[in-house]
């Protein structure tokens, strides 16, 4: 049974959707994150998860119960869920170890039950020996943990991150993505992430729910979102991409400097205007000619970046007038206006809408 | 795993249809019938009080003709005016050079400065006019009695029973307000914006003249208008200079309105004229602090690097113990002379000396202890109802837990634009009469007290409610604490500090109450002030000067509190006033 079901759940302000037709289902212990650009209503989304706003259409159910209905919430203290915030609501005024404490408090636990707990979380977040600091005391990343730490600790139904990482610098983020997974391995508690960064999201996610104007553009595994984006949206926010316009001609399909057989590439069925998506890392990049099956287009280099981890060239094919964009790796070094081969595999194109 | 199977025994709710009808509308409803009574009823009454036949209570405006039908009465709202506007420019003249030279100058001597800006700020303006007429008596003043000694003159030149000795004295007591908006926008100013007039050629002087001061100005404008409306709602001033100077202003000719028989019809009616100019200016003032300058202020300053003043700076320094001598350092001496003193007249002498004052007002005169333990009980408690008043209006306002939440806080910094002394004849008009009944008990007091000081208490808690960011609270629900909890563990203890400062800004101006006291006090009720005022009317100088002393002794060690826990300036930022 799923855990949690929404089911076209919508959140309007007057005129303006803030969130319309949203359904997922997450499975038990499933991670799944809320992915999209700011203002797409990811976070209005996590606040009806959370019971802090009523849905305006819609339900939301776990376990099978509702929980969530235009005509009545349960509110968010009879949940069982637990959320970390993107100030991380650390509260000021208690210790790190009040702090975690809390939730099993309000649970009525025993002291030494809450003290035993307590203690045991520290650790796996490793921070134990900070139990009786202020977290004014605490740098980011500390804080970050006692939040963790806190939320972990009441083994919550339903766990909830608003965008969790974006007030940690570049560094310290990375590494909590993978924290943050690891204590998913190791919990397994349903979880529901809030980011606009991609690789935060590609990272901790079982799944990515890709989010533009308040509905969902597409549900999927990390890496099948990236292979496959079904529409330009999703290709266009996750990782860079070249869109390609086309027109079928027949058997053919003509793209801007060259064009490929209609029955290598995918959506080929209908005819007209065509969009593919094509990644630049799908892009090979030759000075001969190269042997293999895919299409290989003749082309002049138009410009290029090094960026350390690769090279991003801009490749016009001779008879084209917009330049695509390739990665290669940092020893293939091509000079700026110097002739190459692109070599194209047509099942990298990814038809878009 | 580390952590053990759940034994959570928290119930998952059913959806909870009533959701919408909770215990915040309840007391959204009992807040809302305070505020009617405290704010909306008073300020109703005085309007239909103005427009009744006195007895009969019939529609009439005979009160009017009565009020304005004298050309005394039209003169005193007149005198009113002048008033506001002399003491408005001199207090500016007093203000703003030394709110530059602290705020932005290396001026020697910044510290004490501020100090004592602060000991003019805690001073209550009676107290500086008694001060003043110690000071400046005709012929008995201390100053004339100097300057007849060193020229051998047969009488002084000044005279404080004057209008320009009720100017003087009122400008030397609200100057601080303006000092606190013009330094608050001055340290908003960034060494920055003048660097880049200076690198584009201008110099310090035309800098000032076309940076600093304009940015600054909207500031100073509104500084200008409070001290006005100081001036004008002001009561114990002019009761103990201007009567004995033989004119009148609104507060007096309303106060003898309330004389015997009491004609609050009439002084109803009188009261319009000081409301509508109050409301107006203040209206004038939001607008200008609200337009251009202030809103590029806000946020961060940027660098600020003090202004070389060069020889100059000592010219300043001179300059701020000019001002300082005449609003504190003289009338402290000679209050406090006269407080030890057998008669003060005769002066410095040892044999003039003696604590016979305190030991009366302490424990021989039958009312004047009491009345100092009730100006602090009654501000104790007005201070407490209104901070937590404003409290709860803030939390739900910033919070938005019910609709028309505006409307609210309206209603709580709506007195700001009553007059204490409109306020008082509002009070009496709506609740004096029976069935309440309330003239001459403590509670009337009390209620007038909190009412005059909600404005204070509400912009200090939505501030603080506003510092806190709601993730805190929402924590604590999504981890099972009730809303409740959640105000009782996270937003009451986070709030502690700015509560007490809340609470001390208005405990401290409430236990010198005087424009509202005088007219609701009744025999048991008396508060310090009231005594003060009295004492000045029977000339008993040395009695009155030691229960001033023992008022602002008193206050030091709240100052002290407040100091410690919210900082040296509490009292002189800008949300204070």
């Amino acid at each position: 049974m799923s855990k949690l079901v929404l089911k076209n759940v919508a959140k309007r302000y007057g005129a303006f959707e803030a969130v319309s037709g949203f359904s997922l289902e997450l499975a038990k212990g499933e991670f799944v994150s809320l992915l999209g650009p700011s203002g797409c209503g990811k976070t209005t989304t996590l606040r009806m998860i959370a019971g802090f706003m009523p849905p305006t259409d819609g339900t939301i159910e776990m376990d099978g119960r509702q929980i969530s209905s235009p005509s009545g919430v349960v509110p968010p203290e009879n949940r069982r869920m637990s959320m970390i915030f993107q100030s991380y609501a650390i509260w000021p005024n208690m210790t790190v170890g009040e702090n975690v404490g809390f939730g099993l408090q309000v649970r009525k636990m025993s002291r030494a039950e809450i003290d035993r707990r307590v203690d045991a979380i520290l650790d796996v977040v490793q921070m134990r020996n900070l139990k009786g600091r202020y977290p004014a005391e605490l740098s980011g990343g500390q804080q970050q943990r006692v939040a963790l730490a806190r939320a972990i600790v009441v083994e919550p139904e339903v766990l909830l991150l608003d965008e969790p990482l974006s007030n940690l610098d570049a560094n310290l983020r990375e590494e909590m993505r993978f924290e943050i997974r690891r204590l998913h391995d190791e919990f397994k508690i349903t979880t529901v992430y809030v980011t606009h960064d991609q690789s935060e999201a590609m990272v901790t996610s079982d799944r990515i729910v890709v989010m533009n104007k308040g509905r969902i553009e597409q549900v999927d595994a990390p890496h099948v979102l990236y292979s496959r984006p079904r529409s330009r949206f999703v290709a266009g926010f996750i990782g860079r991409t070249n869109f390609l316009e086309a027109a079928q001609q027949g058997s053919d399909v003509r793209f801007d400097g060259f064009s490929a057989p209609a029955a290598a590439l995918e959506g080929t069925t209908g005819g007209g205007a065509l969009l593919y998506s094509l990644r630049p890392q799908a892009i090979g990049l030759a000075s001969q000619r190269p042997s293999g099956a895919g299409l290989s287009v003749e082309g002049e280099i138009a410009g290029r970046s090094y960026l350390g981890e690769y090279w991003d060239y801009q490749v016009r094919p001779l008879a084209g007038a917009k330049p695509l964009r390739v990665s290669t790796s940092p020893n293939a070094v091509f000079e700026v206006g110097r002739r190459v081969w692109l070599e194209i595999d047509p099942a990298a194109m990814v038809r878009v809408e | 795993m580390a952590v053990a199977a759940p034994a959570i025994d928290t119930v998952l709710a059913r959806p909870q249809r009533a959701s919408t009808f909770d215990a915040t509308w309840l007391l959204w409803i009992a807040i809302i019938l305070v505020l009617l009574f405290l704010v909306v009823s008073p300020f109703v009454y005085l309007v239909l009080t103005s427009f009744q036949a006195e007895r009969t209570g019939e529609f009439t405006f005979a009160n009017y003709a009565t009020a304005y039908g004298r050309a005394r009465y039209v003169d005193a709202l007149f005198n009113s005016l002048k008033l506001g506007a002399v003491s408005a420019a001199l207090a500016g003249v007093f203000a703003v050079p030394l709110a530059w030279a602290v705020a932005r100058t290396n001026m020697p001597g910044r510290g004490l400065t501020r100090m004592l800006v602060l000991a003019t700020f805690i001073t209550p303006p009676y107290t500086g006019a008694v001060a003043w007429i110690l000071l400046a008596g005709p012929n008995a003043g201390w100053l004339n009695r100097f300057y007849m000694l060193v020229t051998g003159a047969e009488a002084g030149p000044l005279n404080i029973y004057s209008f320009t000795g009720l100017a003087v004295v009122i400008a030397l007591y609200s100057f601080p307000y303006i000092f606190i908006f013009t330094t608050a926008a001055l340290e908003l100013v960034s060494s920055e914006m003048e660097d880049a007039a200076n690198i584009l050629g201008a110099g310090s002087w035309r800098t000032m003249r076309r940076v600093t001061l304009p940015l600054a100005l909207p500031a100073i404008l509104g500084g200008l208008i409070i001290c006005f409306l100081e001036a004008i709602a002001l009561f114990g001033s002019p009761a103990m200079i201007a009567i004995p100077a033989r004119f009148n202003v609104v507060t007096t000719q309303l106060y003898q309105f309330f004389g015997n028989p009491v004609r609050v019809e009439v002084a109803a009616a009188y009261a319009m004229p000081l409301l509508g100019v109050t409301v107006l200016l203040v209206l004038v003032q939001r607008l200008i602090t609200r337009r251009k300058g202030f809103v590029s202020l806000t946020g961060k300053g940027g660098e600020r690097r003090p202004i070389l003043l060069g020889r100059w700076r000592w010219v300043m320094f001179g300059y701020a113990m000019f001002v300082a001598s005449l609003a504190v350092f003289l009338p402290y001496i000679f209050l406090i002379q006269s407080a030890f003193a057998k008669a003060w007249g005769r002066g410095f002498l040892l044999d003039n000396i003696t604590i016979a004052n305190f030991r009366f007002i302490l424990f021989e005169h039958s009312t004047a202890a009491q009345s100092v333990i009730n100006s602090f009980l009654y501000a104790g408690v007005s201070a407490t109802v209104a901070v937590f008043l404003t409290l709860g209006v803030a939390y739900i306002v910033v919070r938005r837990l019910v609709p028309f939440g505006g409307g609210l806080a309206f209603l709580c910094v709506a007195p700001f634009v009553i007059p204490g002394v409109v306020l008082a004849i509002g009070f009496y008009a709506a609740y004096a009469p029976p069935p309440l009944a309330l003239y001459g008990t403590a509670l009337i007091l009390i209620l007038a007290f909190t009412t005059r000081f909600l404005p204070v208490g509400y912009v200090n808690a939505s501030a603080a409610i506003n510092s806190l960011n709601p993730e805190m609270e929402e924590a604590v629900r999504v981890l099972g604490g009730s809303r409740l909890t959640a105000l009782r563990r996270v937003v009451a203890p986070l709030l502690k500090r700015n509560l007490l400062g809340a609470w001390l800004l208005i405990f401290i101006p409430a236990t010198r109450e005087l424009s509202a006291a005088i007219f609701l006090y009744g025999p048991n009720t008396k508060v310090a002030s009231v005594m003060i005022f009295d004492m000045s009317e029977e000339g008993n100088f040395e009695r009155l000067a030691a229960l001033a002393l023992v008022l602002q002794v008193l206050t030091l060690p709240l100052l002290w509190l407040g100091q410690k826990a919210l900082g040296r300036d509490f009292m002189l930022r800008r949300n204070a006033t």
